[in-house]
């Protein structure tokens, strides 16, 4: 599989104060890639410099071989489409406006949505399960409803690349589970190169192809679940005692929580 | 539908006035200064109208707040302070709105340098800087009213309340050009607002220049405010409650709501200000009392019948 992004030596941050060190690592076509570690370990700035939003002081990020930062705005948010943590609605949309907002790349101002943009539109929301909320409007839907118009309104911008900022950490476990199988699936089936925070480790551990352990601004590991949640790995980053075994039925590491404090 | 409620209100509003005069009576030739009078004040009354609600929506969009109005940001004190510099050196009071106008321009840009940071203009340091510039500025204008000699001076409370007395012809189609060009700018960006209005960093992933944009839309409603203010003072509420109304009808979709806002706020401001000068002829009453009089227990209505519909 080709290169898709390549992070090279990238250091990042607000004003004076860096949040990543030297970050190096590469991402492939059609993978499936969670980022996990402590708060304040730099996760959220790193997903918002791969993502186009926040230039890094030093190193490079190269998309198909061409700087990252070099490319416009439009032309990227036809690749990549962003899910946040949560939206505020302070506007009563529509879940159909919202969702064909995800065309907002495509279009030139003043210029009418087309017949396959609407199409488009129509697609994601079947996906997403959202059809049948049409019409509602935004802010009267519960966080996880809102949450799958979200995504529908980044899977109308058709995009290749979809980054998630710990999308369903305000979620319950039926919506949780909901929503990272549908990303699954998109992944599989549509081919979409996937980039996800997460905050809960088992369930970065069930659905990425691959994690990146970050700790104090720097990658800590990199590689499939087997490698990186290993209990000396975790008890050293997250400064917590931990017990490491097998989910049974995935065969992936499974992580539980002990009450004591590590020594 | 909005089309036959203006014409309407446009025909109220020149047959109506504090001079009764049936229809024929005011085309004939001797009432023509009155006709004239009377069309002018629709004209501007459309203008102002269209032009505050569409602020409005501007500033609402930007700072995402749906409680802004086109004063939030304190170009009614600038304008004010303009205004009161001008009578405080004596100037001719035809140059009164130019100074108006250049005082609320100043303020914009001032407010809008303060707020920026790193190049960004966020909203709430906006919010902040508007309404403290604001502040400092209407200090200032008493200030000067109060040192004052000048019997002018005290007038000038009664011009910042607001009217849509025209004192020239030419003044009045300056501005009208310069609102007309802000609506434009405003439709030209509406879908560009609806998605900043959903949160800058959504904007941004969906491939707009949110920096440029919200800067050209912050001149854009700028330039809006200044032109009516200069000519007719503060009228309040109109700019706030019609985008609002609008919303509770036809939903948030800007690309409705701007165009909608200004065809139902220009007839609104004609209807309101028919009423401010034939209620008790001959005072005037000024317009901003009768629009936050009229305008506010409609809008009550329309917020109490929504709320209900949820439960």
């Amino acid at each position: 599989m080709p290169e898709l992004i390549e992070v090279k030596n990238i250091s990042c941050g607000y004003c004076n104060f860096p949040v990543l060190k030297s970050v190096s690592f590469e991402i492939k076509d059609g993978e499936f890639l969670g980022i996990i570690g402590p708060n304040g370990s730099g996760k959220s700035t790193l997903l918002k410099s791969l993502s186009h939003s926040l230039k890094p002081r030093q190193g490079v990020i190269n998309y198909h071989d061409k700087n990252l930062y070099s490319i416009t705005n439009t032309e990227i948010a036809r690749d990549f489409a962003f899910v946040p943590q949560d939206t505020v609605f302070n506007f009563s949309f529509t879940v159909w406006e919202v969702a064909l907002m995800g065309r907002i790349p495509y279009l030139k101002p003043m210029q009418k949505e087309s017949r396959s943009d609407l199409e488009i539109a129509q697609e994601s929301m079947r996906i997403t399960d959202t059809l049948k909320l049409k019409m509602r409007q935004i802010n009267e839907l519960s966080a996880g409803e809102k949450q799958m118009v979200i995504i529908a309104k980044a899977l109308t911008q058709e995009p290749k690349v979809l980054f998630l900022d710990e999308p369903t950490s305000h979620l319950d476990i039926g919506h949780q589970i909901k929503i990272l199988n549908l990303v699954k699936e998109l992944n599989r089936n549509k081919k979409i190169t996937v980039i996800i925070v997460l905050h809960d480790l088992n369930l970065a551990s069930e659905y990425c192809d691959k994690i990146l352990l970050l700790s104090e601004g720097a990658v800590n590991k990199i590689g499939p679940a087997q490698e990186v949640l290993t209990y000396e790995t975790i008890e050293n980053v997250y400064k917590t005692l931990v017990l490491v075994h097998k989910n049974p039925v995935s065969g992936k590491p499974h992580i539980l929580l002990l009450k004591k404090e590590k020594a | 539908m909005l089309f036959i409620l203006l014409c309407a209100s446009v025909l109220v509003g020149i047959s109506f006035g504090p001079t009764k005069l049936n229809l024929s009576e005011l085309f004939s030739s001797k009432n023509v200064v009155i006709l004239h009078l009377r069309i002018a004040r629709v004209i501007l009354g459309l203008i102002a109208g269209a032009g505050l609600a569409v602020a409005g929506v501007i500033f609402q969009g930007i700072l995402r707040n749906s409680l802004a109005e086109p004063y939030v940001l304190g170009v009614s004190s600038g304008a004010g302070l303009g205004a009161v510099l001008a009578l405080f050196f004596n100037l001719s009071m035809q140059f009164l709105p130019v100074t108006a106008f250049l005082g609320a321009g100043l303020t914009m840009f001032i407010v809008y340098a303060i707020a920026k940071i790193n190049g960004r203009v966020s909203s709430h340091s906006l919010l902040l800087s508007g309404v403290i510039v604001g502040a400092i500025f209407s200090s200032l204008l008493l200030f000067f009213v109060s040192i004052s000699p000048n019997e002018a001076m005290h007038g000038i409370t009664w011009w910042l309340l607001g009217s849509l007395q025209v004192s020239e012809i030419k003044l009045l189609v300056g501005i009208g050009i310069l609102i007309l060009i802000g609506i434009c700018v405003a439709i030209y960006f509406a879908r560009d607002l609806n998605a900043i209005s959903l949160g800058e960093d959504e904007a941004h992933h969906l491939g707009i220049n949110v920096e440029l944009v919200k800067k050209i839309l912050f001149i854009a409603a700028s330039l809006i405010t200044g032109s009516v203010v200069c000519v007719c003072g503060i009228i309040g509420f109109v700019g706030l409650i019609i985008p609002h109304a609008i919303r509770l009808i036809c939903g948030a979709n800007n690309r409705i709501v701007i165009p909608a806002s200004a065809i139902s706020s220009g007839t609104f401001l004609i209807l309101a200000d028919t009423l401010s000068r034939t209620l008790i002829p001959p005072v005037e009453i000024p317009i901003g009392v009768i629009t936050a009089l009229i305008g506010g227990p409609i809008f009550i209505a329309l917020l109490r019948k929504k709320q209900k519909a949820h439960f």
